[in-house]
This record gives C-alpha cells, sequence and structure tokens, in this order.
C-alpha cells in the first residue's frame, strides 16, 4: 500500500474558502447574494425571547394557587414595568390589602392556576451574526444566514482559546524558533494579531491582553502557562466561549515547540494585512479546529498558487509532523511506508512509516502519530 | 420490517455505527452453533461531506462480505437479504451510537427520590444525562429555566410524584420547562419530544402546560409508589422517541431503519440488555465496563437490578486532560514505577487531548497511559457506586436487631465481594500489548474482593449481542459465550488489611495443570498459570481479619476459570493502599509489576 489517510492541518498561501455563518433561531438576514461584505459587517440577525422570571405568587400573597388568577392587575400578554403593582389580594371587606409590585420588567407571559406561579418574560435580546470573513456573500440561506467566499492565505492552528476576533498580522518575533515573551509586545500592537515564533510565555500572554491586543498566535504553549492565564484546568478541548481578553491560537501544541518554518513565513509574507481569528476547539466527532483566515487583496490575487498535494494522502516525500513522543514536534518527510505491521517499543504492534527528518536521521513512527502539513 | 423466524436464521449481519468508526460483524451457523466469523470496519460517515451513514455501513460490510467470500452487498448497493447459498445475510441488525448518541435531560420532583429514578432510565436507555433538574437541586427557579435554554437535549424525560401525590410540584417542574422553550440540537423543524413518566393524576395538568413546539408522550409513572421502580415503560418510550425523532433527523438513518429487522438500538441500551441477559441466565453478578476516548461507561447487574452510569469526561484522549485533573496527577504517578517529569507529563497529557488519535510508540508512554486509565476506571466506579442505590425515601421496618447495623435507603447495592464476572472493553483495555496489563487495571482500579472472573469483550461486539438479543437470545448466548468473552482469569483478592509482610492467607490449588499450595504474605500478587477452558479448585484459609467471602477468617473453597492471563491471588488488602512515601511506592509497585510479568520486555524504540 503506497498510501494512507492521515488527516492533517492546513496551511495555505492562497485558497478559495467559504464560511457558512448562521442564526442559532430564525431571523433576518440583512445582506443578499453577490454583496461584498467586510468581517465587521453584521449580515444577519434576530430576537431570543426574553429571560423568564418566575414568581410564585400563591407564596407571596399567602393565597391558594386557584386564587391567583383574579388577584392579578396584569392580564397575560400585558407590559409591566418595575415597581408597577402587579397583584393584589382582595384582603377582608376592602382592607388590610396585599400587594406585590414587579422587580423586574418585562411581558406576564403566564399565571397558573395549579401552581401560583407567574411568568414574567423579559425584553427579547437581540442577536447579531457578523460576516467574520471578508468576501462575496455567495448564497442567502432564508431566515437563517449567508453563505460568504473569498481568496484567502489559510491557516490552521492545533489548539486555541477565545472565539472570532479581528486585526492586522503584526511580526513580534524575528524568526519560528524564538520564544514569545513579554518584552516582544509593545503598547503600538494594540488591536493587532500578534504572531510569535515558539512558545508563547504566561506572561507574554497577559501582557498583551494589557496592550488590547487582539490575538496572539504562536508554535506552542505550556500547559502551566495556559492554567495560569485561565485560572483553571482545561479538562476538554472544547473552547471558544472564554471571555479573556483575547484569542490565543497555537500552531503545534503543547510545551517547548517551534512554529513550523514554513507556517511562520506564510505569517510574515501577510504582515500587515487584516485577519480573522477565531480560537473556537472542538476536538470531538466533526472536529473544529482554531483558524486564522487573511482575505488577499487585489494585488495577491495575482500571484501564484503554490503547488500542492492532494489533501488527506500520506505518500513518500510528503511533508508530515511527528505529534507524538519521543519524536514530538519533529518535521520530516515521509521516507518510506512498509504495509506490514511492526512490534513499536510499547509492546503494541501497529502500522509505521519512516519519517527523514531535517537532520538527516529517520525513524520509524506509527502512523497515528503523524499528521500531514497540509497546503 | 418481516416477522423473524429464529428456526430459519443461518446467517446474522449485525453493525454498531459509532461516532468515529462503524463496526460490522457476520454470524454464522457452524455445525449448529452460531460463531462470530468475520468483522469488518469502516469510517463512519454521518457527517459532511458524506452525510449518509449507510455509505460507512455498507464499507464496513464490504469488507466483511471480501474477508468471508460471501456477497453481502448488491450492485445497487443495498444489503442482500434473506441468504442464499453464498449470498446475503436472514437478518441485518445494528446499533447506534453516532453524532454523539442520544442526549437527554431529565427532571423529577425530588432529586434523590423520582429524579434518580428518571436518569436511571434515561441512563439504562442508552442516553448520555445532560442535567438533572428537581425542585430540591439548590438551583433557583430562574437559574433552572436559563440552564434549559442552554442545554439542546434530543428529549426530555419529566418524572415526578408517586400516583396520588403530588400534583403541584409536578406541574411546576412542566412550568419551568415549558417557558425556556429547550431548543433541540438537530433543525429548526424538530419538534422536541418529551416523555411524561410521573404522577398519572398530573398527566392532564402537564400536558395542558406545554404548547404545539413540544411532542407530548405520556406514559406509566416510572415510580408509581415509593418502595418500587417501574423503568420500562419510559426506557421504551424513550427508544420509541430515539427512533422517530433521533435518528430519523440523523443523515441517512431513515434509510437504515428500512433495512435492519430489528429497531436500531442506542449502542449503550444494547450492551446493557446483553450484559442483563447474561446475568439473569447464569445467575451471577456482573460489573461491565467501556472505557473510550471522551467517556467511560458502566454497566452493573446485582441481584438483578441493572444500573448503568456514563461518567462523561473521563477518557483516554479527549478526556485525558480532565482524568488528571480530577484525579489529580500524583494519584495517576502512583501507579508509575520510576520517576518521570510531571511538566513534561502534563504537557504530553494535553498533546493527546489535542490529538487524541495518538497511541503509545514507547514503553515509558504506555506505562504512562495505563496508570492514567486506572484512575478513570477508578473515578467512574466511584460513581457507578455513589449511583447504584436501593431506592431513597422507602420507609424501613425495623426490628430490635436492627439497632446496631441500621441501613438507610440510597445504600450503594454494588458489592465486590458478590461480583462474579468483570468485563472490560474498550480501547486501553481491549488493546493493550499483553493482557495481564489490561488484568491488572482491571483488579487495581475496581479493586474486586473474593473470587472474580476476569474478561474481554474480544472485538466491542457487545453491542451487536444486545440488539441480537431481542430477536435470537439464542444465537446472542452462542457467539457471547463463545466469541464475545476472552477469559483473562479469575481474581481471588483478599478483603482486609494487615501488616506488610505478615501472613494474609494459605491456599491449595488443585487441578488438570496446576498443583499448588502455599501462603501469600499481606502486600504481595502472585500469578499462577492456567490456560484458557481450564479450571482448578482453590481452597483458600484466611487468617484473622481477612475475608473471601464466608466471613473473616472463614475457609472458602471454589473453582476458577482459567484464561489468557491465569489465576491471580492477590493478598494486597481491601481497600487498595499503596505506601504514601514514594521510594518505597516505587519499589512496591515495580513488585507487583514484576509479579504480573507486566512489562518483560522493556525496549525503548521501534523494533522491527
Amino acid at each position: 500500500m503506497a498510501q494512507a489517510y492521515t488527516p492533517g492541518l492546513k496551511v495555505t498561501n492562497r485558497t478559495t474558502h467559504r464560511t457558512k455563518r448562521l442564526l442559532p433561531i430564525s431571523g433576518e438576514v440583512l445582506v443578499k447574494k453577490g454583496d461584498h461584505v467586510n468581517a465587521r459587517d453584521v449580515v444577519a440577525e434576530t430576537f431570543m425571547p426574553g429571560d423568564v422570571n418566575p414568581l410564585n405568587m400563591s407564596n407571596l400573597l399567602s393565597m391558594p394557587p386557584a386564587d391567583v388568577h383574579e388577584c392579578m392587575l396584569k392580564k397575560e400578554g400585558d407590559r409591566i414595568k418595575a415597581g408597577e403593582p402587579l397583584a393584589r389580594t382582595k384582603g377582608i371587606f376592602g382592607m388590610f390589602r396585599t400587594e406585590y409590585k414587579s422587580k423586574v420588567e418585562g411581558t406576564l407571559e403566564t399565571v397558573s392556576n395549579v401552581t401560583g406561579q407567574v411568568i414574567i418574560r423579559g425584553a427579547a435580546q437581540p442577536v447579531q451574526v457578523k460576516a467574520y470573513l471578508t468576501g462575496e456573500v455567495v448564497e442567502v440561506i432564508p431566515k437563517e444566514g449567508v453563505v460568504i467566499e473569498s481568496e484567502v492565505t489559510f491557516i490552521q492552528g492545533i489548539f486555541g482559546i477565545g472565539g472570532e476576533t479581528f486585526g492586522p498580522i503584526r511580526m513580534a518575533c524575528k524568526s519560528h524558533d524564538q520564544e514569545l515573551t513579554a518584552e516582544l509586545i509593545t503598547p503600538d500592537m494594540k488591536d493587532a494579531v500578534i504572531v510569535g515564533g515558539a512558545r508563547v510565555t504566561d506572561e507574554a500572554i497577559e501582557k498583551a491582553v494589557k496592550v488590547g491586543a487582539a490575538a496572539v498566535i504562536a508554535g506552542g504553549m505550556d500547559d502551566q502557562d495556559l492554567r495560569d492565564f485561565l485560572g483553571y484546568d482545561l479538562g476538554v478541548a472544547i473552547t471558544g466561549s472564554e471571555q479573556v481578553g483575547l484569542t490565543v491560537v497555537i500552531t503545534e501544541g503543547f510545551g517547548d515547540i517551534h512554529m513550523a518554518e514554513r507556517t511562520f513565513k506564510l505569517l510574515a509574507s501577510r504582515e500587515g494585512s487584516d485577519a480573522s481569528v477565531n480560537g473556537a476547539t472542538q476536538i470531538r466527532a466533526g472536529v473544529m479546529r482554531p483558524e486564522i483566515v487573511i482575505p488577499l487583496s487585489e494585488e495577491d490575487l495575482k500571484s501564484e498558487t503554490e503547488a500542492h498535494f492532494e489533501p488527506g494522502q500520506l505518500k513518500l516525500g510528503r511533508p508530515v509532523r511527528v505529534i507524538r513522543d519521543p519524536y514530538f514536534g519533529l518535521i520530516g518527510e515521509v521516507s518510506d511506508l512498509p504495509s506490514e505491521q511492526h512490534v513499536l517499543g510499547s509492546g503494541s504492534k501497529a502500522r509505521v512509516l519512516e519519517v527523514k527528518f531535517d537532520s538527516g536521521e529517520t525513524a520509524l513512527i506509527p502512523r497515528a502519530n503523524v499528521e500531514l502539513i497540509e497546503g | 420490517m418481516s416477522k423473524i423466524d429464529p428456526e430459519n436464521i443461518n446467517v446474522i449481519l449485525a453493525t454498531d455505527c459509532g461516532s468515529t468508526t462503524t463496526k460490522a460483524i457476520l454470524i454464522q451457523k457452524v455445525d449448529g452453533v452460531y460463531r462470530q466469523t468475520h468483522r469488518g470496519e469502516a469510517p463512519t460517515t454521518v457527517e459532511a461531506p458524506f452525510a449518509d451513514v449507510t455509505m460507512g455501513v455498507v464499507n464496513a460490510v464490504t469488507e466483511v462480505g471480501e474477508l468471508s467470500g460471501r456477497k453481502l452487498v448488491d450492485d445497487d448497493g443495498r444489503l442482500i437479504h434473506p441468504a442464499n447459498g453464498t449470498d446475503g445475510a436472514d437478518i441485518y441488525i445494528s446499533t447506534s451510537s453516532a453524532g454523539g448518541g442520544l442526549q437527554m435531560m431529565v427532571a423529577g420532583v425530588v432529586a434523590e427520590m423520582t429524579a434518580a429514578s428518571a436518569k436511571r432510565a434515561a441512563l439504562g436507555a442508552g442516553a448520555i444525562v445532560m442535567d438533572v433538574i428537581a425542585s430540591n437541586d439548590r438551583r433557583r427557579p430562574h437559574e433552572q429555566i436559563q440552564r434549559i435554554r442552554e442545554l439542546r437535549p434530543d428529549m426530555i424525560l419529566v418524572s415526578g410524584g408517586v400516583d396520588g401525590g403530588t400534583t403541584t410540584h409536578v406541574v411546576q417542574i412542566a412550568e419551568l420547562i415549558a417557558p425556556a422553550k429547550p431548543q433541540p440540537r438537530f433543525g429548526t423543524e424538530y419538534t422536541m419530544p418529551l416523555i411524561y413518566a410521573g404522577n398519572k393524576e398530573a398527566a392532564k395538568l402537564v400536558a395542558d402546560v406545554f404548547d404545539e413546539s413540544i411532542d407530548l408522550t405520556i406514559v406509566d409513572n416510572l415510580r408509581p409508589v415509593l418502595e418500587r421502580e417501574n423503568l420500562g415503560p419510559a426506557r421504551d418510550a424513550i427508544h420509541d422517541m430515539f427512533l422517530e425523532h433521533v435518528m430519523a433527523h440523523a443523515p441517512g438513518y431513515d434509510k437504515l431503519m428500512g433495512w435492519t429487522h430489528a429497531p436500531i438500538m442506542p449502542t449503550p441500551g444494547a450492551v446493557g440488555n446483553i450484559l442483563q441477559t447474561i446475568a439473569r441466565l447464569q445467575n451471577i453478578n456482573v460489573v461491565g465496563v467501556d472505557i473510550g476516548g471522551a467517556t467511560t461507561d458502566v454497566f452493573s447487574v446485582f441481584d438483578e437490578v441493572f444500573n448503568r452510569t456514563v461518567s462523561a469526561n473521563l477518557g483516554m484522549s479527549y478526556s485525558i486532560s480532565n482524568v488528571c485533573a480530577e484525579a489529580g496527577m500524583e494519584n495517576v504517578l502512583r501507579w508509575v514505577h520510576f520517576d518521570m517529569d510531571e511538566r513534561e507529563l502534563r504537557n504530553r497529557v494535553k498533546n493527546k487531548m489535542i490529538r487524541p488519535t495518538t497511541i503509545p510508540q514507547s514503553q515509558e508512554a504506555l506505562i504512562f497511559e495505563q496508570a492514567v486509565a486506572r484512575e478513570a476506571l477508578r473515578l467512574a466506579y466511584i460513581q457507578h457506586k455513589e449511583f447504584a442505590t436501593t431506592l431513597k425515601g422507602v420507609q424501613q421496618q425495623r426490628t430490635v436487631g436492627d439497632t446496631f447495623s441500621q441501613q438507610v435507603g440510597g445504600q450503594t447495592i454494588v458489592n465486590n465481594m458478590k461480583l462474579d464476572l468483570l468485563v472490560a472493553s474498550g480501547g486501553v483495555l481491549s488493546h493493550a500489548p499483553r493482557m495481564h496489563q489490561t488484568a491488572i487495571m482491571l483488579v487495581d482500579s475496581f479493586e474486586p474482593e473474593g473470587f472474580t472472573t476476569l474478561a474481554k469483550d474480544s472485538i466491542f461486539m457487545m453491542p451487536h449481542l444486545g440488539v441480537l438479543a431481542e430477536v435470537h437470545d439464542k444465537a446472542a448466548l452462542e457467539v457471547f459465550e463463545r466469541d464475545c468473552l476472552v477469559y483473562l482469569g479469575t481474581c481471588v483478592a483478599a478483603k482486609g488489611l494487615g501488616k506488610v509482610g505478615k501472613p494474609c492467607f494459605s491456599y491449595t490449588i488443585k487441578g488438570e495443570t496446576l498443583n499448588e499450595t502455599g501462603e501469600i504474605a499481606f502486600g504481595d500478587l502472585k500469578l499462577f498459570p492456567l490456560g484458557p477452558g481450564e479450571t482448578a479448585m482453590v481452597t483458600i484459609e484466611p487468617k484473622r481479619g481477612f475475608d473471601f467471602g464466608e466471613g473473616p477468617g472463614k475457609r472458602v473453597q471454589r473453582q476458577v476459570k482459567g484464561g489468557t492471563v491465569g489465576l491471580i491471588l492477590d493478598g494486597r488488602g481491601r481497600p487498595l493502599a499503596l505506601p504514601e512515601d514514594m521510594v518505597a511506592r516505587q519499589s512496591t509497585i515495580e513488585k507487583w509489576v514484576e509479579a504480573m510479568e507486566l512489562y518483560p520486555e522493556m525496549q525503548a524504540a521501534v523494533t522491527a
């Protein structure tokens, strides 16, 4: 067998990228097919039903649930302001009445005869979806959202935290193997997507938050630094909703590890361009990796695309990255693909491949422990 | 679905559509008995770009067809039915956990009573329970509503009140769910199924609370009286809703449902089914575990009472970082008999989490991964024991004789001394390079007491057999006995604690191939060869304070089964304790590693 399927991360200087931008519930699409949109433009919006405030009126006014209905001063569907009387008991011969004033604003939704529970629904909350990608609207999904297409430089990271953000690319490191430390982060990097080389330290991320950077991209990160920054130990890799002041994307993995030189050079070649970055990572079925998307300008579009391999095929000569110890992080190319299973040092049997590293050395690695560098 | 006549079934095709892999097996009648003959697998195709689960099924079945020389798929890509000569299969059945399985939210009035019963019903049906809402769950009503809004379950199960009991509290629960308008995972077209299995007198009132956005099904109360659970109707309704709603919305499942000759079951529900069948027919107590990448499922049947728990976020790849965080790295490393750099390990754990399909290449990486597995299994079993309890809220009659042994409701029914069979499945257990490693991982984390047979599911066939048991229990049992279980052997373990090095018990082993007598000191572990299919009579004379099932110090004699590992005599005591001091601990673990012949060839690199 000369080839096998090993998915990898996509790193390419030019590709046609499509992104689907959908509302969580039905709403209104604000753009039409053929429109050119900027990343920060709102393309669809809707209103989520407001928060629900349940009140046990039966307990609040000390009366049987069945009596609550006739003591209500508002009908179902009525608007109510904070401080406005909502219900009043009949009292004794009209005296000693107890009143309940609403503490919240909203609409009276239901009054239960069984439990005496009253539900007040708060004001509807607007939900907006931004374009995220600068490009052309190629499809409108009525009431749901749009599909936007653009020619971009596209880089997938391996892990990230924080959600969608935008900013110009700024190179903070001079080479792919330079550590990204706090002193390399300067105040003029406000709103920028800062690119480091090797590992990024916790202090550097803290400094980036302080200067107001949009995102930090680096080769690796120490688990301890991630814990210090987040304030907790991340149990499962489902991220994107962290509110930590910026988005972080690492391209290779955890530990002292360099960014792949090709990735670094590609980012450096796009310095100054606006990038859309999303740290959301979901490592489950339907895997989602963080990404850096840099739309190409008219000028860039004239350039040639680089030669690239068919995606997903493990073939002789293909660049691969080892993703497990003892060779973790090393990059090389496939030099042999033996078909028979080999006994590993662990005692397990597995299919392997031979990788020739940049140093000229070769090693047999389980096929499960490499990933293609796709482009 | 055509009617099945068990007598005319000679070829059975079964698939399990998992989140990542679809596994197919072929069962054929060989010399009058059913045997599993071939297996194949292919990536599951439930997600884009394929978005049709039947493609993965056809690929996996095609592989089985190629291996068996039997044409199972016709030129149009349809399964051939019935069997005719060398073509086709008589019946085709399937289970599924693709797309994240069945995800449910359950609600009840009292967390420890009706809500607990509802959770048991949902778990028993094979669901992942996302949250349990109860009147007394310490959350305020608006927090509960907010939580319901955030969840995106496939369906909801509501219970509450015994028949003739509270109606107000039950309706109150419904009134929390209705305004939250829970959104389903699949599309906007999907109507949220809600099963009501509470106080029958409140059913009408509950129905009035919901509008057309909820598809309400009312079944018998799952806790009609406090003293009894009646989970069957709720479980059946969950299975029906699973097919009608969840499966019908998963890509390609409408087609797949037309192919199968029995309803598609959620994978864990099917595993529970086969374990209950075995426990009932052999009159034994069973614990089964399936440790996956993201979750660990534990199943138990004690005195015919079935329980299942899913420990979400205890797993060996996606959740490995969570295992280390929950157990603590010091608890993981206590199983490792050499020094390891903790910072380096933490990075490795995170790298496994973000690249979950990698495998340990070196012996050191394997030993660490097996240490993590012990902790994941230990934590999952603790959760299971806490969940599998006698019913809470039951009034108990006591006599004077009970004064000193007062038991309250809610005691765990898991009793390791009564456990007869412990079955392992899941990658780290099933694919360990040596089965000795599988056996010791089971013993270290489950801590069986007395006499316990250890086995593993050879190729994760239990789901297939679980659904097969529904239509052809004879075939399911024959295959379970002959091909599904690989017996590792028997563990004979002392309950009690003593001083290391002091006598714990003496033993006499009499068998055709094994005849031994001797004494085991406290803290020692000894392995005897007793191969697959062999048995031996073991007599244990415990020292004072040690119990093997007949009481402390009482003699016990039992026949034990051999297996690929053999007979393990475990004098380490229960609960299993390791020395506090690191040097002493490492040397103790090293002694056990040698006794169990765990890693005979310490190789550092790949050898051809």
